[in-house]
This record gives C-alpha cells, sequence and structure tokens, in this order.
C-alpha cells in the first residue's frame, strides 16, 4: 500500500539534491496547499523549529516523522496558530495557506482555525450528544435549520465512517462511545465544518489495531476532499497512509520526499538511521 | 567494512538476526559453488560416485533456500524493516533463488556427467568445459564477496564476465556443431556435453544476478538488465552523511 495510485505524482528528487536546497521536495506536480517559509519558533530562549521551508501539497496526506521533542507537533500547531496560546513561544518566517500570510495581523484567527481544523492525540468529544457533537460547530457559525443540520450530521458521519454504528443513537452522549468511535466522531465533527486542511496529531496513539486501521482508512478516503497533515510516532502508519514524508530532528527538517522513496531508500544517513531503529 | 552499519540497531537481537542471515546466505553460496565444481570434476575424471554426492548435495541447499526464506518471513513480520534493512532482505530472499538455481544446475551437469562417463571419452577432454566452469565459479565467489563487503562495484565487472561467458558458450556450441557434422556417430555425447555447457552458462547468469542484487542492497537502485557501462554510470553516487 505504500504506493498509491496519483496521477501526475511528484518526481522524488532523484540523486542528492544540492546542498542549499536539498529539503525543497520536487512539488511541481502537485497543487500547493500551504507554504512554509524560513519558519523560526522559540519557546522563551530556546529554538524549537529552526529555518523549516516546506510545501504541502493539496489532497494529499503529509506527514511528519522524528524522535520526541524534535518539533512535528509544534510545527503542525503552527498552520492553525495553536501556538499562539503559549505566551512564551515567538514566531518568525512565513506561513501562507492559499497564498495568505496566516501570520498577518488581518488574518481572523477562529476563521482559519474553521479552514485548518485539528484532531488530538485523544479524543475530545465534548460531553454532549453525538448529534449535537457534530452540530456545534454549525450552530456557533449560526446555522438554525433543523434539516441543514441533520443533513450535515449524517453526511459529516457517514464521511468519517461513523455513521452505521451510530445512526440509532445519536442523542446518546458521545462519551458513550469506544476510544475509535469518539476519535472518528471527532474527525466528524472537524469536517462537519467543511475546513479546507486537517491536522492529526498523532491521531491513532490512544487506540486498538483495529480501530487505528479504520482511521486510517479514513485518512486515505478524506485526502479526495481535504489536505492532511499527519503527525505519527508510528512510521508503519506514515509508511502506510501518506504521499510524503517529512523526518524532523532538533528542530530541523532533515528530509522530505516521497514516502515510497523515504522509507526504502532515503537520502541522509540520519533518516535512515531513525527509520531503521539505528543509534546515529 | 560494513557499509551499511548491520549492527548498530538498538535492538541487538535484530543485529544479530541480520547478521546470522548473512552468514547463512554465504554458507548456501558456498556451497553452490562447490556443488559446481564438484560436478565438472565428476565430469572429467568420469567419477560417477563424486556426481552423485552433488545430487545429494542439492537437497541441503534446497533446504537452506526454504530455512533462509522463513527467517526473512520472520524479520517481515515481526521487525517490519524499512530502507537498507528492508532492502538487504529482499536482496537475500532473492539471492538465495538464485543461488537454489545454480544448486540445480550443478545437479544436471552431475547427472551428465553420470551418462558421459558410460561414453566414450572425447580425445581432448572437456577442457572447454573446464575452462568456462572456472569462469563461472570465480564470478560465483566474486558475488559472494562483493555481498559481503557490499561492494556494489562488482555488478559491473560480473556483467562484463557474463558477456564473456555467453559469447565462450556460443564459440563451443559451434565447436560441438563441427564436431556432429564430422563424426555423427558421437552426437548424443555431444548433447549432452551441450547441457552441460547451457547449465554453466546460467550459473553465469545467476552470479550476475546476485550482483544487481548488491547494487540495489548498497544503493537502492534498481539496475537489472542495464548494460555495464549503464551500470558503471550510476554506482557510486555516495550518500551524503
Amino acid at each position: 500500500m505504500m504506493e498509491q495510485n496519483r496521477q501526475g505524482a511528484p518526481l522524488a528528487s532523484s540523486g542528492l539534491p544540492d546542498k542549499g536546497n536539498r529539503k525543497q521536495l520536487n512539488l511541481r506536480h502537485e497543487e500547493i496547499s500551504m507554504e512554509v517559509r524560513d519558519l523560526n519558533l522559540y519557546y522563551g530562549e530556546s529554538q524549537a523549529l529552526k529555518n523549516i521551508s516546506m510545501d504541502i501539497a493539496s489532497k494529499r496526506v503529509t506527514a511528519f516523522i522524528g524522535p520526541s521533542g524534535c518539533g512535528k507537533s509544534t510545527l503542525l500547531r503552527c498552520f492553525n496558530r495553536m501556538n499562539d496560546l503559549i505566551d512564551i513561544c515567538r514566531i518568525t518566517g512565513e506561513i501562507r495557506i492559499d497564498g495568505n500570510d496566516i501570520y498577518h495581523p488581518s488574518i481572523d484567527v477562529p476563521e482559519l482555525r474553521r479552514k485548518v481544523g485539528m484532531v488530538f492525540q485523544k479524543p475530545n468529544p465534548f460531553p454532549k450528544s453525538i448529534y449535537e457533537n457534530i452540530a456545534y460547530g454549525l450552530r456557533l457559525q449560526g446555522v438554525k435549520n433543523r434539516r441543514t443540520l441533520d443533513e450535515v450530521v449524517e453526511h459529516s458521519l457517514k464521511r468519517a465512517a461513523l455513521w452505521d454504528e451510530v445512526k440509532d443513537r445519536l442523542n446518546d452522549n458521545a462519551f458513550g462511545l469506544s476510544g475509535g468511535q469518539q476519535q472518528r466522531l471527532v474527525i466528524a465533527r472537524a469536517i462537519a465544518i467543511e475546513p479546507e486542511v486537517i491536522l492529526l496529531d498523532e491521531p491513532c496513539s490512544a487506540l486498538d489495531p483495529i480501530s487505528t486501521a479504520k482511521v486510517e482508512e479514513l485518512i486515505i478516503d478524506l485526502k479526495e476532499t481535504y489536505t492532511i497533515v499527519i503527525v505519527t510516532h508510528n512510521m508503519q502508519q506514515a509508511a502506510r497512509v501518506s504521499d510524503f514524508t517529512a523526518y524532523m530532528y532538533l528542530g530541523e527538517l532533515i528530509e522530505y520526499d516521497d514516502t515510497a522513496k523515504l522509507f526504502t531508500n532515503p537520502a541522509r544517513k540520519a533518516t535512515e538511521d531513525y527509520i531503521t531503529g539505528r543509534y546515529g | 567494512m560494513d557499509k551499511l552499519h548491520l549492527d548498530k540497531h538498538i535492538s541487538r537481537q535484530f543485529n544479530q538476526e541480520l547478521e546470522e542471515l548473512r552468514e547463512n546466505v554465504m554458507s548456501m553460496g558456498g556451497m553452490a559453488e562447490e556443488m559446481v565444481g564438484d560436478a565438472i570434476r565428476a565430469l572429467v575424471e568420469g567419477d560417477s560416485e563424486l556426481a552423485e554426492q552433488v545430487i545429494v548435495a542439492d537437497d541441503r541447499v534446497n533446504d537452506m533456500e526454504k530455512a533462509i526464506d522463513e527467517r526473512c518471513t520472520m524479520i517481515l513480520a515481526r521487525r517490519q524493516p524499512t530502507a537498507s534493512d528492508l532492502r538487504l532482505v529482499l536482496a537475500i530472499i532473492k539471492t538465495v533463488n538464485d543461488l537454489e538455481r545454480v544448486g540445480d544446475e550443478a545437479e544436471k551437469i552431475a547427472k551428465m556427467a553420470i551418462r558421459l562417463s558410460e561414453a566414450d571419452r572425447p580425445r581432448q577432454g572437456y577442457r572447454e568445459l573446464e575452462n568456462m566452469a572456472g569462469t563461472v565459479r570465480s564470478m560465483l565467489r566474486d558475488a559472494l564477496d562483493g555481498f559481503v563487503r557490499m561492494v556494489p562495484e562488482v555488478a559491473v565487472m560480473l556483467t562484463r564476465e557474463d558477456e564473456k561467458v555467453d559469447a565462450e558458450y556460443e564459440a563451443i556450441l559451434r565447436q560441438y556443431y563441427t564436431y556432429i557434422v564430422e563424426e555423427p556417430r558421437i552426437t548424443r555425447r555431444v548433447i549432452d556435453s551441450i547441457w552441460v555447457a547451457r547449465s554453466l552458462e546460467r550459473v553465469g547468469d545467476h552470479a550476475k544476478n546476485i550482483g544487481e542484487y548488491i547494487v540495489y542492497l548498497v544503493e537502492g537502485k534498481d539496475l537489472r538488465h542495464a548494460s555495464p557501462e549503464e551500470l558503471e554510470r550510476e554506482i557510486g553516487e555516495s550518500r551524503e552523511e
């Protein structure tokens, strides 16, 4: 499943790219959803991201891998400005989504977060019914029409491959669902407000293998419609679901390439050591 | 010596598994190479007993192939290897397949040796087959040596050698053809000798294949069916540290 069929697949940069721009994956056959340019991020004095530049392809799955503390979750959180919530966090550089710099003062952050949804490691449904979990975002946007809400709830649950399991108990509390179901519910909730990008921060690390497989199926399904960025500790998962993989280490982007290439023949020894479980 | 740092896994158990696997491939390869030598010696010396031993040895090579494949399956299932580890396991699975075929060719030669031991010996002996066997055996040794030391350049040499072996095979065919024309009485013996030459030519092909797996193992490039020139061009772009 590593090689996914897709038209106009980008060329994995053949051979070794120049030292100066070796981190640039050749995505010229792809539509670009998000561009990161010279991004630096500091927590107080310590620098958590160092000079990251990368493009994220639209309607593809991009995975970030790397050991704990390498900055992959930090980078993920930059895409919807979740790091704004941390006082000591300071950012330089640019992230553009559809050409707009999301750190520009004129940006409406709640609107950005509507466009760039996020799913966390632990499922975090609201303490409400299954139905209300999905309808919540729409209600916030002022949607009151019952039929519209019904439609969106059904559609979102279907997209999240959860509908058949919950359609007869939509008014039950969401906490009654299993962990895997809750995670899919949270994904359905993210879908309901029609984002462009879905960020997944280790979405399966608290799930059993069956639930994990379901969520992975869902991710592959969803990339038809959404740009997906996933952070994962599970390298096999990155290999299974992603089209492109970025390996990060100590805040730097070490290698970014076609997933099939990165997992069979990485260009850099540091990447090889990490994915094969060697000490460097 | 170890370009792929096979002994640098966090899991020492995995280091050991890979090391044992590699040793097994080497002993299987050594055995197959020896079988080719013994089979030719049996032919040249008309020693049917030695030929019988080769036939028995082929069962052992077959068993070794199965055992190594089994180990590879376990590693794939348990470790889900990636990058060079994955390439090593794949290269080994392919290599043992070729080595098993080498064993089969040796067995065929041994069977011919038994048949030919009952026929009249040719005046000039089997010099041409001995020569050819010498070449393909040293190709096999080079292939195995290249595998242990992970030297992809061996592939270039093996491809060139294989071209020579193919030419040698053609020359032998032409020579044998004249024998048949000159002396139809010995047709049967000559045809059996052709089978031996053909088996040796195949052994050369298998050695060449192993060379290509080494390239895949070390460099991650699939250069099967490439010409020696293409191989030379592609090999050796080293990875940055």
